[in-house]
């Protein structure tokens, strides 16, 4: 893993995730500022896994390849389908539960970096 | 109306999908790979992934019957991780390997504990309005 880009796409993740619970606080459904958010929060999110498959075929192993996959898939699909079931809710609700995906995605993301670690490289 | 995936249910509804998901990956990874180094906490972990997915699903749907599956699942989730808790605790040979419900869910922001409790409050006031 790449910790600059790891720290990063945690870093932004979380800031849009705080701007979901403020967009809750206000009572105001998703818009155009979090989509744009979460549109850059991707682009960061695919970087780091395009980075890590290259990694990966480079030879470099992590701690368990199975696992590091998985959360790898889950890293990149789980803002996408976060949008998706939140524009269905045009309520402050939808904006929390966008928040969550990004919370979602930040963890996925400390757990990439903890997998990949396991194995010391 | 009484949907129970509108509202602060929408919510509900995606933090029991991130489990659904992470429970069904964690155990089957662990099924497959590791199967004889805990099998009873495996299993748990199996069982409480499908716990997770039968509440996503019926969280999701509209009418009274889905609703009590909804209860039922709840209910299932919080039996589960109150027993799973209490015996890791006593136990801990027994769950050598962190279960998703060991310890009351510690390993998860004690979130499989407080899940089911919102859930079944939730499920109350969405069928007080249905009624």
């Amino acid at each position: 893993m790449i910790t600059g880009l790891e720290v990063a796409t945690i870093t932004v993740t979380l800031i849009v995730a705080v701007a979901c619970l403020v967009q809750v606080l206000r009572d105001r459904p998703v818009g155009v500022g979090l989509l744009v958010g979460a549109g850059g929060c991707e682009l960061a999110l695919v970087a780091q896994a395009v980075a890590a498959v290259v990694k990966l075929i480079g030879g470099e192993q992590a701690g368990e390849p199975a696992v590091f996959v998985l959360y790898l898939i889950a890293s990149v699909v789980v803002l996408p389908i976060g949008v998706w079931w939140t524009l269905g809710e045009r309520s402050r609700w939808g904006s929390a539960v966008l928040g969550v995906a990004f919370l979602a995605a930040a963890m996925v993301v400390v757990r990439l970096g903890q997998v990949w670690a396991s194995a010391g490289g | 109306m009484a949907e129970t995936s509108s509202g602060p249910g929408r919510i509900l509804v995606t933090v029991y999908a991130i489990f659904a998901v992470a429970a069904c990956s964690r155990s089957a990874v662990q099924i497959a790979t590791e199967f004889d180094h805990a099998r009873l906490a495996y299993l748990l972990s199996a069982f409480a992934a499908v716990v997770y997915v039968v509440a996503t699903v019926a969280l999701t749907r509209r009418g009274p019957r889905w609703h009590r599956v909804a209860v039922a699942a709840c209910a299932t989730e919080l039996a589960g991780v109150l027993a799973v808790g209490t015996a890791s605790v006593l136990d801990q040979g027994a769950f050598p390997d962190q279960a998703v419900w060991s310890t009351y869910g510690s390993g998860y922001l004690f979130i499989p504990v407080v899940l089911p409790v919102l859930g079944l409050l939730w499920l109350r006031r969405t069928r007080a309005a249905m009624a």
